[in-house]
């Protein structure tokens, strides 16, 4: 039994990390760990794709005769074009952080929505 | 001489038309760098502006393709579909392609007076970069038959909209811009696990591909699980109440020309997403009868466009109103295409290119009053209706619109909602329908209260009406407006063929 939990370690480790990623992301008003928390949910996706490529019993997808059984190297391709969106987006949320902070003074939502309610 | 240049350029052309759909993407995709490099601020503009024209040009010249001689697929670098990329092009794809083309490159005359105005200047280079990838990633996202490709499109469609509202004047902006990047970013990851799990199951990510697998597998908790995580993901980007909150502050200290822009095209292409989904991808499947999914968002799409319109009377922000507005109509589409028969589907087709004209108009309506007179909040609209006739005019006809009033485009919208309603056989949605319209027309009411029915403050300069360069592309939009609402079998056959072609499809188990 226990046996089943680990042949998915992978997933329930993406669960974990989804999960705390999320978590952080709604409950944190600091916006730079907002950024961070939207990373490592971003983070728990990849890991999804990528444990679902190997195949058992499967060799490196390299071409050569003595091999027949291939693991998935698709995901990985995909992974890699969703890693550089990943980076794009977290450098683009922390500019921004940067840009509220000098208009502001402060990166902490609540007391940006105070200081905002006074504006007309 | 000049006989033979035109010889030679339709040589080109006849050339080029079996590549229109990749470079229906790639203009604008390259265009977006070669404007960094131009920097100075006219000819970045006047780039711009060409390479939009350009792209509706083949934009329209796609939709012909499609009436004339069918569908078009076409495999990128010759890699055959379902291994390679697939560009598709249907009805309806084609007829979201020209509005959002033809949006954009409507948009652009209008944007030089207004962005020189609302942009610091060293930055608006960049701005009109962000413009044109917004463009290539939305319509990337429409003409892609691969389900991971969308993603990509949807990613650079939505950062480049990210940076284009936070360049707005108000610091607002940048609180709006980050919002909307933490909920963006979330909703296409939530698209991105639904897609996993649609590839781990299938071995596919080709859109008809996996249109033709699913039906076998539709047993599974894996695909139902994908089904719920990408609809959750699309309804955050098409802010499907109550998934709205980014939506409100983005629009409304966004610089106008994003507002119009974004507000115009990219929630339209999310509906159009979410179409696909529901009856392409899972087209072939029973989910609409088995899983309560129509169910679902009936009673969110009723939900919003009662709440919306509600939150949107209490506003004192011109632009947010408006923007309330669209949540509220958004609730229209998904209502139309939740109801699973052809009317509602047509309907919420035909409310794609409506709202985006309509709401297009407005927008440049504001834009006109707040470059001239600074409007920000509906009291500056005071005495507008006598200062500036044209401009206000065509904010009537915009909001008339809104409510649905007859001979604009938004009756003949609403007209197939309700059809759509008494098809289903529920008075209650028919009724939600006209009481939404009926709050439209207040909070429709109180802008044009203020703009006609108050005196101008006293003190204030006379304000002049805005130059042609802002006047032409608002009138032409708002022309449409009750142009294509006389003239509606034009738009209705198209949309109503799409809806058919989809509904078949969906009823085949196979992509038309």
């Amino acid at each position: 039994m226990s046996y089943a939990v680990f042949s998915s370690f992978n997933y329930w480790m993406v669960i974990v990390l989804m999960m705390t990623g999320f978590f952080i992301v709604i409950a944190q008003g600091n916006m730079v760990k907002k950024v961070f928390g939207l990373n490592i949910f971003q983070v728990s996706v990849f890991l999804f794709y990528i444990s679902m490529s190997p195949i058992e019993g499967g060799t490196p997808p390299i071409l050569d005769e003595r091999f027949e059984l291939y693991s998935n190297p698709l995901p990985h391709v995909l992974i890699l074009t969703a890693i550089v969106v990943g980076v794009a987006g977290m450098a683009l949320g922390l500019a921004l952080v940067v840009r509220i902070k000098a208009a502001y003074g402060t990166i902490e939502e609540d007391e940006i929505e105070r200081l905002e309610e006074e504006m007309p | 001489m000049i006989a033979v240049y035109w010889q030679t350029a339709m040589a080109w052309l006849t050339q080029l038309e079996p590549h229109f759909a990749p470079l229906q993407v790639a203009i604008p995709l390259i265009a977006a760098p070669i404007c960094v490099l131009i920097r100075q601020r006219r000819i970045a503009w006047f780039f711009t502006l060409v390479v939009t024209w350009v792209t509706f040009a083949i934009a329209v010249a796609l939709l012909v393709q499609v009436r004339s001689s069918g569908d078009i697929s076409y495999a990128i670098g010759g890699w055959e579909p379902p291994w390679g990329i697939e560009y598709k092009v249907d009805l309806l794809s084609a007829l979201v392609l020209v509005i959002v083309a033809g949006i954009a490159a409507a948009v652009m005359p209008f944007a030089r007076v207004s962005v020189e105005r609302e942009v610091p200047n060293p930055r608006i280079y960049l701005f009109y970069t962000m413009y044109l990838l917004s463009l290539a990633g939305l319509l990337g996202i429409t003409i892609t038959g691969d389900a991971f490709n969308l993603f990509v499109f949807l990613e650079i469609s939505s950062l480049s909209s990210y940076v284009l509202i936070s360049l707005g004047r108000d610091t607002r902006a940048l609180t709006a811009a980050f919002r909307y990047l933490i909920l963006g970013t979330l909703g296409a990851t939530f698209y991105v696990i639904g897609v996993g799990m649609l590839y781990m199951m299938t071995g596919t990510l080709n859109i008809a591909d996996l249109a033709t697998r699913l039906p076998a597998l539709q047993n599974l908790r894996v695909v139902e699980a994908a089904l719920a995580f990408l609809l959750v993901g699309v309804g955050l980007k098409l802010a499907l109440f109550p998934l709205h909150t980014w939506l409100p502050n983005a629009y409304a200290f966004a610089p106008t020309v994003a507002t119009i822009f974004i507000a115009a095209t990219a929630t339209k292409v999310s509906v159009y997403v979410m179409i696909r989904l529901l009856y392409t991808l899972f087209g072939g499947t029973d989910f609409f009868a088995t899983t309560g999914v129509d169910e679902a968002l009936v009673g969110l799409g009723m939900v919003g466009m009662i709440a919306a319109a509600l939150i949107a009377i209490f506003q004192r922000n011109v632009k947010r109103l408006l923007a309330y507005s669209s949540v509220s109509q958004i609730g229209y589409m998904v209502l139309g295409l939740a109801l699973g028969n052809v009317a509602g589907l047509t309907a919420a087709i035909l409310h794609i290119v409506y709202h985006a004209l309509m709401k297009a108009a407005l927008f440049m309506a504001v834009g006109c009053a707040t470059t001239q007179a600074r409007v920000v909040q509906i009291e500056d609209l005071a005495g507008l209706g006598r200062q500036m006739p044209v401009t206000m005019a065509s904010m009537v006809v915009g909001i008339l619109s809104l409510i649905g009033v007859p001979l604009t485009v938004g009756f003949v919208s609403k007209w197939y909602l309700l059809q759509a309603a008494f098809v289903a056989g529920d008075w209650a949605i028919a009724l939600v329908i006209v009481a939404s319209g009926l709050i439209a027309a207040v909070y429709g009411w109180r802008v044009i209260e203020a703009a006609y029915f108050t005196d101008a403050p006293e003190g204030r300069a006379e304000v002049a009406e805005a130059p042609l360069s802002m006047l032409v592309p608002l009138w032409l939009l708002t022309g449409l407006c009750v142009l294509l609402a006389l003239n509606a079998e034009w738009t209705m056959t198209l949309a109503e063929e799409a809806a058919r072609a989809l509904m078949n499809g969906a009823a085949a188990g196979v992509v038309p």
